[in-house]
């Protein structure tokens, strides 16, 4: 059934509520400064943004598959608020479907599916973190950034990654999660992360996540692209980003069930 | 006049396609589907006159959508091609036709569209827009519960309130299992002739739907209103005890209702209630015309682990004038309770990158003591291919009662899709 079918695809998560703005702290950085940073610059660059986003979802022994949508994304005024919305261009079960998130740091996310066939626009539960976002590598919290508060960072050391300058920052989660521990190799002049590597309670890491090409897009450094790969199974995806924009015309409003159901086509070509 | 809006609306399509420097975007998308589903039981070797089939089709799904590069302008096509296995037939199932566009505050869609709104799950209450439960229940995919109404729908947007309203000039009736592929409850003998009488295309017999929406607290409320007809006929002898004709004719309807739905206990809470005025029969004395009755819901959606959903729904319905209608029931005639309850349960896993999902929904009445379950297993095998197979399950105590009476309709449904 459709109306179910797409519950799987762009399904429930939790604990979205990310670093809040705190003010930067002189020399030496304490980790958890470091990881803020990252946030700032991996989930919260420019104000707004919208990018085209492909997905291409592969295993050894699966056929290959493609996701493609739109993505923009709003800073809110109140600290660590945000608006994203999502509109998916493929595969064709799910075209022309949106996808509507207000996140909250201190409270579960508010989610809305638009689905087309049923001119249905109805809420998601919002509770697991851990759950595949459209079926990739990647989780929703892997998505959109996952609470700073839920994680114990520590500095382990600094150290190159290919050829640049890292912290390296070991994150243990406090409570239920889809890990037990992250290394995170966060680059000292973006601080964006080139290298996650995710492990279980036994200490086995069984997901990674891997950095790919960084551009300078309207002054800020954007991760173009990016693969997620399960060490467990094999399974990997990448995303690649296109048609960067920052600091786009967007008004808190134009997130709503209007948009879900007529999405301006400034937003979706 | 229906013909006409969605000719217009096509034509309006067809120009903004040949303007191809107007055009910003022109898509061509679509489905194949082959569906089926199968008899489990037939009573007696005793079969409809469909044998052992309540559904057999290939379908093919043409969509095009088209908007203009200036303005907030686009048209929407949406029509199946199906070959009939069962009766032999091939036709076209016009979805949706529509043109839209934005002026400031105002969204306007004109043609034959689809509309949805409250917040049940297969329970409807203040959605009164057509629908096609012998779809449902023969296992065709969801969005075939749905059927386009032709008329216009407009939606104003505040800056905190939006307002909908749907007008509707051609009744649209719901699409009810028939007796030539179901086995179905009958309370006259169905040897008596059926006239079917639909409210005629008089402008004074047009519909409107309205909703009112805003955000409170978190949680989305609106405010619904109707006035139009039943969808589901009433039948009409032209004598209570030796019938020689049966009508089928559609009440007049007006509905109110609001609901609420927000996130609550880790989950999603939805609200939701209505209250039935059967304008023709307000009284309740007249026991073949549904009296007014107030129905109302509460659900609750959570996803308790990953790519899991777990969801549960309380409905009811209450029959205004009971004692009118208790005492104006022809003998040996069913009866319906006081207080329908209903009792639903949606559970959904999926599986290997959402390859593979496993699902099941329940309605179970522990007033009606009947119940239906559609278990479902569907696998996708690509981004383009997906396979499925389910099962309707119908059972009660008796046959008078809304799933009891399809018990001799149990099917295995079997769906195999190609998108494009």
């Amino acid at each position: 059934m459709s109306l179910t079918r797409f519950l799987g695809v762009v399904f429930a998560a939790a604990g979205m509520a990310t670093a809040s703005a705190s003010p930067l702290v002189a020399e030496p950085l304490d980790a958890t400064e470091v990881v803020n940073r990252m946030h700032k610059a991996f989930f919260y660059q420019g104000e707004s943004l919208r990018a085209r986003v492909k997905m291409t979802l592969s295993s050894a022994d699966v056929k290959q598959r493609i996701r493609e949508l739109v993505m923009l994304r709003l800073n809110m005024p109140l600290a660590g608020e945000q608006r994203y919305f999502m509109y998916f261009h493929s595969p064709g079960d799910v075209r022309g479907m949106s996808f509507l998130v207000y996140k909250y740091p201190a409270k579960e996310d508010d989610r809305w599916l638009f689905i087309p066939a049923l001119s249905l626009v109805q809420r998601v539960a919002a509770r697991d973190a851990g759950s595949s976002f459209v079926g990739s590598d990647f989780t929703y919290e892997d998505v959109s950034g996952r609470d700073l508060e839920a994680d114990e960072h520590k500095l382990l050391r600094e150290e190159d990654h290919k050829g640049k300058p890292c912290f390296v920052i070991e994150s243990v989660a406090k409570g239920a999660a889809s890990y037990k521990k992250r290394i995170s190799w966060i680059d000292k002049s973006s601080y964006l992360p080139l290298r996650e590597e995710y492990s279980d309670v036994q200490g086995k890491v069984f997901k990674e996540f891997t950095a790919g090409e960084i551009r300078e897009v309207e002054g800020i450094p954007t991760m173009m692209t990016r693969t997620m790969k399960s060490l467990k199974t094999g399974h990997q995806t990448l995303v690649e980003f296109s048609d960067v924009r920052y600091r786009l015309a967007l008004k808190p409003d134009d997130f709503g069930e209007r948009s879900l159901r007529n999405p301006p086509n400034s937003w979706i070509e | 006049m229906s013909a006409v809006v969605r000719r217009a609306a096509l034509l309006g399509c067809i120009m903004l396609a040949g303007e191809s420097s107007l055009i910003a975007s022109l898509q061509w998308h679509g489905f194949v589907l082959g569906n089926y589903a199968a008899r489990l039981d037939a009573p007696n070797g005793h079969k409809p006159a469909s044998g052992d089939f309540l559904l057999a089709e290939e379908r093919f799904q043409l969509k095009m959508a088209a908007s203009a590069s200036e303005g907030q302008m686009h048209c929407f096509v949406k029509t199946d091609l199906v070959r009939d296995e069962v009766d032999s037939d091939v036709s076209v199932d016009v979805r949706e036709v529509y043109v839209s566009f934005a002026e400031g505050p105002l969204d306007l869609s004109i043609g034959r569209q689809i509309h949805t709104w409250g917040v049940g799950d297969l329970l409807f209450i203040n959605d009164l827009f057509p629908k096609d439960y012998a779809a449902l229940f023969s296992g065709r995919p969801m969005e075939y519960l749905k059927v386009g109404s032709s008329g216009v729908k407009a939606s104003l947007y505040g800056t905190s309130l939006s307002l909908d309203v749907v007008v509707t000039p051609f009744f649209e009736a719901d699409v009810l299992p028939s007796a030539d592929r179901f086995f179905l409850f009958d309370p006259f003998s169905g040897l008596v002739p059926r006239v079917e009488a639909k409210p005629r295309r008089d402008l004074q017999n047009t519909e409107i739907a309205a909703r009112l929406r805003r955000s409170v607290a978190g949680f989305d409320v609106a405010a619904y209103a109707y006035r139009g007809f039943y969808r589901i006929p009433s039948t009409q002898p032209d004598s209570p005890t030796t019938p020689t004709m049966v009508s089928l004719v559609y009440p007049k309807l007006s509905s109110y209702g609001a609901s609420a739905q927000g996130n609550a206990l880790g989950g999603v809470l939805s609200i939701e209630a209505g209250y039935h005025d059967s304008r023709e029969d307000r009284d309740g004395s007249n026991p073949v015309i549904p009296n007014s009755q107030t129905r109302f819901l509460i659900g609750y959606q959570r996803s308790p682990w990953s790519d899991t959903i777990i969801g549960f729904q309380y409905y009811g319905e209450y029959m205004q004038r009971y004692r009118r209608y208790e005492a104006s029931l022809p003998a040996g005639f069913p009866k319906q309770d006081r207080l329908r309850q209903v009792l639903t349960l949606r559970l959904m896993q999926s599986l290997k990158y959402q390859t593979w999902r496993i699902s099941l929904f329940t309605f179970w009445s522990p007033t009606d003591h009947d119940f239906y379950a559609i278990p479902e297993l569907a696998h996708r095998l690509s981004d383009e291919l997906s396979l499925t197979l389910g099962a309707n399950i119908f059972g009660g105590s008796s046959a008078a009662t809304f799933f009891g009476q399809l018990s001799h309709n149990d099917n295995l449904y079997f769906a195999a899709r190609y998108d494009f």
